[in-house]
């Protein structure tokens, strides 16, 4: 098959962009990411969005963001799948280009949070939810994650500060990431003192609500110019997505995020490469405890364990597994279903050795994984650096 | 929506006889509840507090008595008869009647009626200084000698909301006149708005809302930073050319960090940093502050005042202090001496204050 690859890459500074709207934040990422590709011409345009109908008042985003972007007339489609849309827009991207029926695809991943304020956010965001049996309970993101964590530091007797190390990770790299909301180191001691959201879960587990938009623009390596190119182009080697029951009671293994497994074993069986061979892993952090169920699920980890990778150092950017190395949506900031793509662009600025002061040696591999829900869906991306 | 820059329009406000304040007072009842004692109430004593403790009026106290006992501090100070006032201007969002001004009866208990302006003012926690610059308006246009405009509120907080633990009560009143009588002249002022809906409260709704954290970037620091930079920039002044400033204070850190991004030092800011022991006193707030730094300052001395209003805009005041000062401010009750004068009450004490039982 031929190659898939990134020819330019954009994104907007994560926060909370008061006087920005869904269409200008998206607007601003595309024209960058157009811009970093030398100019090439777009012929369909896949967004990856949540939550523009609950709070923008806005569905039918895609055909909106190509016209505002002045690429009026092209395929433009919106892809949810909560917070894994823009892990599902990426790879609806890849798909076409790899069909050989679209030449040049945008990938776009925009949310725009800060449009409504409060328990509007909350209600939103519980719509990942099976509506009927849990956010009809009045079950929220953040509560059921609680839930999870708690019972899986009982399974495995894991200590009150054993998550610390995930959000102390991210911090530590947001700092070096000037798009990422929160550009701070925390000390072990700050989240030992951190505010409960929900029990277990402190303010540090959670990572910020944020406004943010990632553009990527797709093509096939044989469409482009041979020898140099604006960029180095990083290849898209595997892509694969999974599904689980949204609702957790529906699950027989509430710990285990299964589609998070199959989506990993999947693309390592297309990418014909083995897990040891992945450099980094930009998981979706929505939750320490997800980080945890990630590592897991991908194999980093034994059931159980993924907490130790945390604690003893192996997620940093000098450890066994770098994770979330441009802060990760707890320091970049989760901007919805912008998150995938914004896991796009950074695994790509590794790859291209463009990563400034967060920069992995020789990184070859990439894997960023975008989840929905509690991994209700996952989709699982592998990046190659260019040859 | 774009915001035209005001740059391209005229400035600062300057009336065409110099102006100044005349005579100045405060007033922050006695009662205090300490925000760890709502903490306690509703979040277990959990959370970071905004503040040390708020005023509280007492059963028989409201925006009228409050302005009353400001405005005769003022008058007090300024020694001028009543008769002379031209205006009395009541800025506050707690006015106790709907329809029925509190400036009439502000005017009729210091003797300043029937030969005079009374109205009350509306925004938000800019009402007072917005009455302020009318003032300078009508003293500077030699339309009358002397004008008063008061700042006073008894906020209100939600139970449990975040604003219940700073909504605080008290205020000052001014009076304005020709600058040759001044206690401190007002050289300029300059006025910043936008249509921002951080924080408001509609018709028969008993407490205000808010946007959250929208209140403070795109609101508050906005337009806080905006009025003062401009005002500054346009009379040729920096941080340095100021020995104080005052900035509206819903908190003890907005102010601090308005102060910051400004060029202003936390020694600046101190002497009308009050919002820590009285609470957010709303359109009180920058105006009770200033009389805080003015029952310190000497003569000579330049002052930087903003207020900020939601909904939203800001007014800012470039200030001079005059040699008149030392002695007048003797004649009243000093800001730091309401301060002093503290009853603690509990949050039960509190409710019954404020009317905050249904009882029926």
């Amino acid at each position: 098959m031929t190659d898939v690859v990134i020819a330019g890459i954009g994104q907007t500074e994560v926060g909370e962009h008061w006087e920005a709207s869904l269409r200008e934040l998206g607007a601003e990422a595309i024209r960058a990411a157009v811009k970093d590709s030398g100019g090439l011409l777009p012929q369909a345009l896949f967004v990856g969005n949540m939550l523009a109908p609950n709070l923008s008042r806005q569905a039918h985003v895609g055909a909106l963001i190509a016209d505002y972007a002045g690429y009026g007339g092209i395929e433009a489609v919106t892809v949810e799948a909560a917070g894994a849309s823009g892990g599902a827009a990426l790879r609806q991207g890849y798909l076409a280009i790899a069909s050989g029926l679209v030449d040049v695809a945008l990938v776009l991943g925009v949310e725009k949070f800060t449009d409504k304020i409060g328990p509007d956010v909350d209600e939103a965001l519980a719509t990942a939810f099976d509506s009927d049996y849990e956010a009809m309970q009045g079950l929220t993101l953040t509560a059921q994650a609680a839930l999870v964590m708690k019972r899986y530091m009982h399974e495995f007797n894991v200590p009150a500060d054993g998550f610390a190390g995930f959000p102390v990770a991210a911090h530590a790299n947001g700092a070096g990431n000037k798009n990422a909301m929160f550009q701070k180191a925390i000390k072990p001691e700050v989240y030992a003192k951190a505010e409960m959201v929900s029990e277990p879960l402190n303010m540090f587990d959670v990572a910020p609500n944020a406004d943010g938009a990632a553009a990527l623009v797709l093509t096939r390596r044989e469409l482009l110019p041979q020898g140099d190119f604006s960029q180095p182009l990083v290849k898209i080697i595997a892509s694969a997505n999974a599904s689980d029951a949204l609702a957790l009671h529906d699950r027989s293994e509430p710990l285990t995020f299964s589609a998070a497994k199959i989506s990993v074993e999947q693309a390592l069986q297309k990418a014909g490469i083995a897990l040891e061979v992945i450099d980094f892993f930009e998981y979706h952090d929505a939750f320490s405890i997800y980080a945890a169920l990630s590592l897991e699920a991908a194999g980093f980890a034994a059931p159980g364990q993924g907490w130790t990778l945390a604690s003893d150092g192996s997620i940093t950017l000098k450890g066994r597994i770098p994770t979330a190395t441009l802060g990760g949506l707890k320091a970049r900031g989760y901007p919805g279903g912008a998150s995938g793509v914004y896991q796009a662009v950074e695994a790509v600025l590794q790859l291209r050795g463009s990563a400034g002061a967060n920069q992995l040696n020789g990184a070859m591999f990439g894997m960023i994984q975008s989840l929905g829900g509690p991994a209700s869906t996952a989709v699982t991306h592998i990046l190659q650096r260019p040859d | 929506m774009t915001t035209p820059h005001p740059q391209h329009s005229p400035t600062l406000l300057k009336p065409a006889n110099p102006v100044g304040i005349i005579g100045y007072g405060a007033y922050v009842p006695r009662y205090r509840l300490p925000a760890k004692e709502v903490a306690r109430v509703w979040t277990g004593k959990t959370g970071g507090l905004p503040i040390k403790e708020k005023a509280v009026p007492g059963l028989d106290e409201d925006v009228i008595t409050m302005s009353i006992e400001a405005a005769r501090n003022a008058m007090l100070r300024a020694q001028i008869d009543p008769q002379e006032l031209r205006a009395v201007w009541v800025g506050s969002e707690s006015h106790p009647y709907a329809v029925k001004p509190t400036s009439t009866l502000v005017a009729e208990a210091i003797g300043a009626v029937p030969n005079t302006q009374a109205a009350d003012w509306e925004f938000a926690c800019k009402a007072g200084t917005e009455a302020m610059v009318a003032a300078m308006g009508l003293v500077g246009s030699g339309m009358a000698h002397y004008a008063m405009a008061v700042g006073m509120d008894t906020a209100q907080g939600k139970p449990g909301d975040a604003l219940e633990y700073t909504a605080g009560a008290g205020g000052a009143a001014y009076i304005v006149g020709p600058a040759e009588e001044a206690l401190a002249v007002i050289n300029a002022s300059y006025s910043y708005v936008t249509d921002t809906p951080d924080f408001w409260r509609r018709e028969y709704q008993k407490y205000p809302e808010h946007g959250m954290r929208f209140t403070g970037e795109p609101a508050y620091f906005k337009h806080i930073t905006e009025a003062a930079k401009i005002l500054m920039e346009a009379a040729g002044t920096t941080a340095k050319d100021y020995k104080w400033a005052v900035f509206h204070q819903p908190n003890t850190k907005f102010p601090q960090r308005a102060a910051g991004m400004l060029g202003f030092s936390m020694e600046q800011i101190e002497p009308g940093l009050l919002v820590p022991v009285i609470g957010n006193t709303y359109a009180g707030a920058a105006m009770i502050g200033l009389t805080g730094i003015l029952d310190i300052a000497q003569p000579g001395e330049r002052i930087l005042m903003v207020s900020f209003g939601s909904g939203a805009g800001s007014d800012a005041f470039d200030i001079l202090v005059t040699e008149k000062l030392n002695e007048r401010r003797e004649r009243a009750t000093k800001t730091q001496e309401y301060i002093a004068r503290r009853t603690e009450i509990d949050y039960a004490s509190y409710v019954r204050f404020r009317g905050k039982l249904a009882m029926k």
